[in-house]
């Protein structure tokens, strides 16, 4: 673990966005101790600029507070991009695992179900699938979790064919060891750093599409969220400049934080490149 | 000496800060004359491949650099001259030989090509007197049809083909110094005799100055004028081939040279009259089938394991010696339900378990188990010692303390402390690793070790170590083994039977010493004929 960080800490930029994305994480959290009131609640002075009224980046065109909206907003996107990534890790390394390992039939069935959703061009599908179930929260979680975890699926499966027919693999089928096991207990653990650091990379997609959806008005009317502030500041761009900017550098660096936190987690776990070095 | 080609003096290679050591070569030094052949022996890590290195200016620079010294190759110091005279030099003057043939060729250019760039860059020719030049050239290392070698890729030769061509690159040039650094290691033995030959007669011819690097004192024996013998950074020993091999001074020597197995087959013992496995013309092929969804021709078959019938005593070793790619590896996973054999019989205590499924085959695996060839493939890097030795017999029924009871005397039995059994594989050496394996397949009191080329990827002294201690094993637990090796020295060391493999079949079978004495088949006398180092016996 100490070894790690070291590995970690070599990377500066690595670090930086690790700061970052803490710090974005800690504005999440407290979220609702700063800004109490609903973010939805509207004030009577709209259109105030960043300072004015007490509206610390400014109000939108009924009033609303964009600094709590961008607040409440980090809790939805990181919540949203978190369970969509830990679902689609789940469900890519089932299929990824079991077409891995068992080959032949399995392997082609799998895969072919994974290629044909890889062939419908993400985004689209995302929309597709939240505009057929309602816009909510869940269904944005779904449709995110259903684009992305082919990717995963390939990973998992290209990591366990490797694997398959390593030694320590075969000697665990000649003391006996059921399949279950040998997947879970012992190839599991040796892909766990790629899966990693595809999760991570993972996370910062699933903001980026959460936005999307929001932007385009799908996502859950109830919560507040960046993509919806976007899309609702859009129109006075000419006139309140603040109301679209704000959220937009929000989701600038926190994906920006989050990529820069795959590539330190690719170089300090990925053994190739840590030769290279 | 009046006339030295290579005088290396008092060279020190500096290692990154952090390594092992803090040189990987200290106060070498060496000399080569024309038409001489030097052998430097060493085992893994005693800095002989950095020394070959170091002389073709192909350290991995800036981390490790000769540090000290002067390599003095016909007046010129080769620690000082510039990067253009290095590049002159390499290739036309020295030039080099790698182990594998499969990786110093560019796979995307054939052969012809390959050796065509030398030219280019070296003399100037014409593209017709270059290409004349490059088939003259594959003639001379005795090529078949070298009009038409010149125009295929690596990947159309055989692994013993592609090294003659890396030497035919070599010699382009007609260099004062070739090094050759393991050349034969990745050949099979029939394979290794012919290309040691033609380097010895292409250094007749042109008077060449050969560097041989080898951890093999029979090739040392068949091809050294001279020898120096390596270790941890430090020639121990240097001296003409008679003296090191048959009279070595210095300890290591003595010990390294009394590791070599002898090709005396060690004396038979009684053979039990109780059979513990049965191998009825088990077949084996690969290939030939195709996807579900994969349409068009199939693809060619291999038949890996050919109506291969064997039988196995208790307490008996039964070696199965073969060259790559004669199957014994393959039936060696059949034998353990690795694989399924396509047909055939594999009876144990009077059962087939070709017919048994995953479950039924589940209480079957406590009387067969496997040693593995690769320590650094075969321990789960991500699981601690104690747990890999342990898991078999808790798999097999055993309770928790059971296990590790058992798991603390298996410990102690293979000679690794008590300690081992939190620590991680990658903190133990290849040998070590070796142990852990053999007490992970001894966990489960087996009657039958398929032993699968245990010992091919360790270095000799510590091959002895593991080759006494399966010795002291089998005669502890009274255990049969199937010993696949292809290394007749070991074979002649370790088996009471032997049975010879080529292409899928076993060709002859019968008593070590009687296969060492009087072989039948043709193909086990080229076998034994090319064993290198023959005449040499310590």
């Amino acid at each position: 673990m100490n070894d790690f960080w070291k590995r970690f800490s070599r990377n500066r930029s690595a670090v930086l966005g690790l700061l970052i994305l803490c710090l974005v994480i800690f504005v999440a959290s407290i979220a609702s101790l700063i800004y109490p009131d609903d973010p939805f609640l509207y004030s009577k002075y709209p259109l105030s600029k960043p300072g004015e009224n007490g509206f610390f980046l400014g109000s939108d065109s009924i009033g609303r507070d964009v600094a709590s909206g961008i607040a409440h907003g980090a809790k939805t996107s990181l919540l949203i991009g978190l369970i969509a990534t830990l679902a689609a890790v789940l469900i890519g390394v089932i299929f990824g695992a079991l077409a891995g390992y068992y080959g032949g039939l399995v392997d082609d069935i799998l895969m072919r179900v994974t290629e044909v959703f890889q062939t419908i061009p993400s985004f689209i599908f995302a929309i597709l699938l939240v505009a057929i179930i309602k816009p909510s929260i869940e269904s944005v979680v779904i449709a995110i979790t259903v684009v992305s975890w082919p990717a995963v699926a390939r990973l998992v499966r290209g990591e366990f064919l490797a694997l398959k027919n390593r030694e320590f693999v075969q000697a665990c089928h000649t003391l006996g060891m059921s399949d279950y096991r040998i997947m879970l207990k012992e190839m599991l653990p040796n892909c766990l750093s790629p899966i990693i650091v595809i999760g991570s990379l993972m996370v910062a997609t699933a903001i980026l599409i959460e936005s999307g959806l929001a932007f385009l008005g799908l996502g859950d009317p109830n919560v507040m969220s960046w993509g919806f502030q976007i899309s609702d500041g859009r129109s006075m761009l000419r006139v309140a400049w603040w109301i679209c900017t704000f959220p937009g550098i929000a989701i600038l660096i926190t994906v920006l934080a989050i990529n820069l936190v795959g590539e330190g987690l690719n170089d300090a776990l990925n053994p190739r490149l840590r030769e290279r070095n | 000496m009046t006339n030295t080609l290579l005088k290396i003096s008092n060279v020190d290679i500096s290692l990154p800060e952090g390594s092992e050591r803090l040189l990987a070569v200290e106060n070498l030094c060496i000399d080569l004359a024309p038409g001489e052949t030097l052998c430097i022996v060493g085992e893994s890590g005693s800095g002989k491949s950095l020394t070959a290195r170091a002389l073709m200016g192909l350290l991995p620079a800036p981390h490790v650099r000769v540090s000290q010294g002067q390599i003095n190759f016909c007046g010129e110091d080769l620690t000082k001259v510039s990067e253009r005279r290095l590049r002159e030099i390499r290739g036309s003057e020295i030039s080099m030989i790698f182990q594998e043939p499969m990786t110093a060729l560019n796979p995307v250019m054939t052969i012809g090509g390959q050796i065509d760039e030398i030219f280019r860059y070296h003399v100037s020719m014409s593209a017709a007197e270059r290409r004349k030049r490059a088939i003259q050239l594959l003639d001379d290392v005795q090529l078949p049809d070298p009009a038409q070698i010149v125009n295929s890729y690596p990947h159309e030769l055989s692994g013993g083909q592609r090294q003659r061509a890396m030497i035919a690159m070599a010699l382009a040039l007609e260099p004062k110094i070739l090094i050759a650094d393991e050349p034969t290691t990745a050949l099979d033995v029939t394979t290794q005799a012919q290309i040691l030959k033609l380097i010895s007669d292409m250094q007749a011819v042109h008077q060449t100055g050969v560097l041989f690097i080898t951890h093999d004192f029979g090739v040392v024996a068949d091809i050294a004028d001279r020898v120096a013998v390596m270790q941890y950074g430090h020639v121990v020993e240097t001296g003409t081939v008679d003296k090191v091999l048959n009279h070595p001074e210095h300890p290591y020597t003595q010990a390294l040279i009394s590791s070599v197995p002898s090709l005396v087959p060690r004396p038979a013992r009684a053979r039990s009259e109780e059979t513990v496995l049965e191998v009825q013309n088990v077949n084996k092929t690969f290939g030939g089938g195709s996807s579900f969804f994969n349409f068009g021709k199939p693809s060619r078959v291999v038949h890996a394991v050919k109506d291969v019938t064997i039988e196995l005593r208790r307490g008996e070793t039964l070696g199965v010696v073969g060259e790559s790619g004669s199957g014994k590896s393959t039936l060696a996973r059949c034998i353990i339900r690795l694989m399924d054999s396509d047909s055939g019989k594999i009876i144990l205590d009077g059962v087939n378990i070709c017919d048994l499924n995953r479950a039924e085959m589940r209480p079957w695996r406590a009387k067969i188990q496997m040693v593995f060839q690769d320590p650094f493939a075969s321990l789960n890097p991500r699981v601690k010692v104690g747990q890999i030795i342990r898991q078999g017999p808790i798999i097999q029924g055993a309770t928790q303390e059971e296990a590790e009871a058992r798991t603390l005397e298996l410990l102690k039995i293979v000679g690794l402390d008590a300690r081992a059994f939190n620590r991680y594989p990658h903190e133990f050496s290849g040998g070590q690793r070796q142990r852990i394996g053999i007490a992970r397949a001894l966990a489960l009191n087996p009657e039958i070790l398929v032993a699968d080329e245990p010992v091919s990827a360790l270095d000799v002294s510590i091959q002895t170590q593991i080759l006494s201690l399966l010795d002291e094993i089998r005669t502890k637990m009274n255990l049969s083994m199937v010993f696949i090796t292809h290394d007749l020295r070991v074979a002649a060391q370790v088996c009471d039977r032997l049975a010879v493999m080529r292409y899928g079949e076993i060709v002859e079978t019968g008593a070590t010493a009687d296969i060492f004495d009087a072989p039948q088949h043709s193909y086990t006398r080229d076998l034994l004929a090319a064993v290198p180092g023959q005449n040499w016996e310590r």
